[in-house]
């Protein structure tokens, strides 16, 4: 597919998902910290909007791994499963902090950018995070090894690795 | 509060967020984990790809469209908490490779111990530093 071609898919892609987030209130950070806040007023809809993503997703993932390509590209760009390390751990509890705080996640808060001051410093601040990421950490030689591992291909169904 | 059809609504936007994955997954063969969407994107060291910018401009366009002005803004935040909360984000996402869409509902999808590590990780911390903020802090104060 040439380069627009996978723009439009893009486009469209992001335009259902950020609908699904709409649709669902996930631009609402009083509905993610009500969800966090399980010693308050827990508000469990944030795991029905969980549980209908992966509803729906999870099947799919399973007929594209077993058919092993999609449909208009040549490889399935999964992750592979990496051993469970240091810098996934710290990495989730940084995101965790700040995912508390704000009561935005990245896709939340990108919908909400053109609409919300809040958002938009929030997704501007978070755009900076990723460049301290890029400045500090992922120039190593130890990190372009990692990208390789995560952006190969997954093989076929290798049931040996769970 | 929550009554049935708000539930409907977030199973309904659930599966729109997993109808997206699946057809970003079925055509290019690729995941949808905003941070590493948006972190490719932003990236000094790589080329972005066509269909990220496509992404990030769909969700845009969306927020543009649907959400009113002033939306989002309901729990007030100081800019300074605002600003902190992104950097920690950002970061975060970039070096536990995913967030709530990649881990949470891509890599739970395919049952990746990795991202039930992740998600289970930074759902409890941000539950404790809510129960601070909300519970600790407010009762300090």
């Amino acid at each position: 597919m040439n380069t627009l071609g996978k723009f439009l898919v893009g486009l469209v892609a992001g335009a259902v998902f950020g609908l699904g987030l709409v649709v669902a209130h996930m631009t609402d950070p009083e509905r993610i910290l009500g969800f966090l806040d399980v010693f308050g007023q827990w508000d469990p809809r944030l795991a029905a909007v969980m549980m209908g993503a992966i509803g729906v997703h999870a099947p799919f993932v399973f007929w594209l791994r077993r058919r092993g390509k999609p449909l208009l590209a040549n490889n399935l760009s999964i992750p592979t499963e990496a051993p469970i390390d240091r810098r996934l751990v710290i990495g989730a509890v940084l995101f965790g902090v700040g995912w508390g705080i704000a009561g935005y996640c990245p896709g939340p808060a990108v919908v909400s950018a053109g609409r919300s001051g809040t958002a938009a410093l929030f997704t501007v601040s978070m755009v900076v995070g990723m460049w301290l990421f890029d400045k500090l950490v992922a120039r190593t030689p130890n990190d372009a090894l990692r990208e390789l591992r995560t952006i190969s291909i997954e093989p076929l169904l290798d049931d040996t690795r769970r | 509060m929550a009554n049935l059809s708000s539930f409907i609504n977030s199973l309904l936007g659930g599966a729109l967020i997993g109808l997206s994955a699946t057809f970003l997954l079925a055509i290019l063969g690729r995941v949808a984990g905003i941070s590493g969407i948006v972190g490719n994107l932003v990236s000094l060291r790589r080329p972005a790809e066509s269909w990220q910018l496509g992404f990030v401009m769909g969700l845009l366009a969306v927020g543009a469209v649907l959400l009113g002005r002033g939306h989002a803004s309901v729990v007030a935040l100081a800019p300074l908490a605002a600003a902190s909360a992104g950097l920690l984000v950002g970061f975060g996402t970039r070096l536990g490779n995913g967030c709530t869409s990649g881990h949470g509902v891509c890599g739970l999808s395919r049952f990746s111990l990795r991202s039930l590590v992740a998600t289970g990780t930074f759902m409890l911390t941000a539950a404790v530093v809510v129960a601070i903020s909300r519970h600790v802090l407010e009762g300090v104060r």
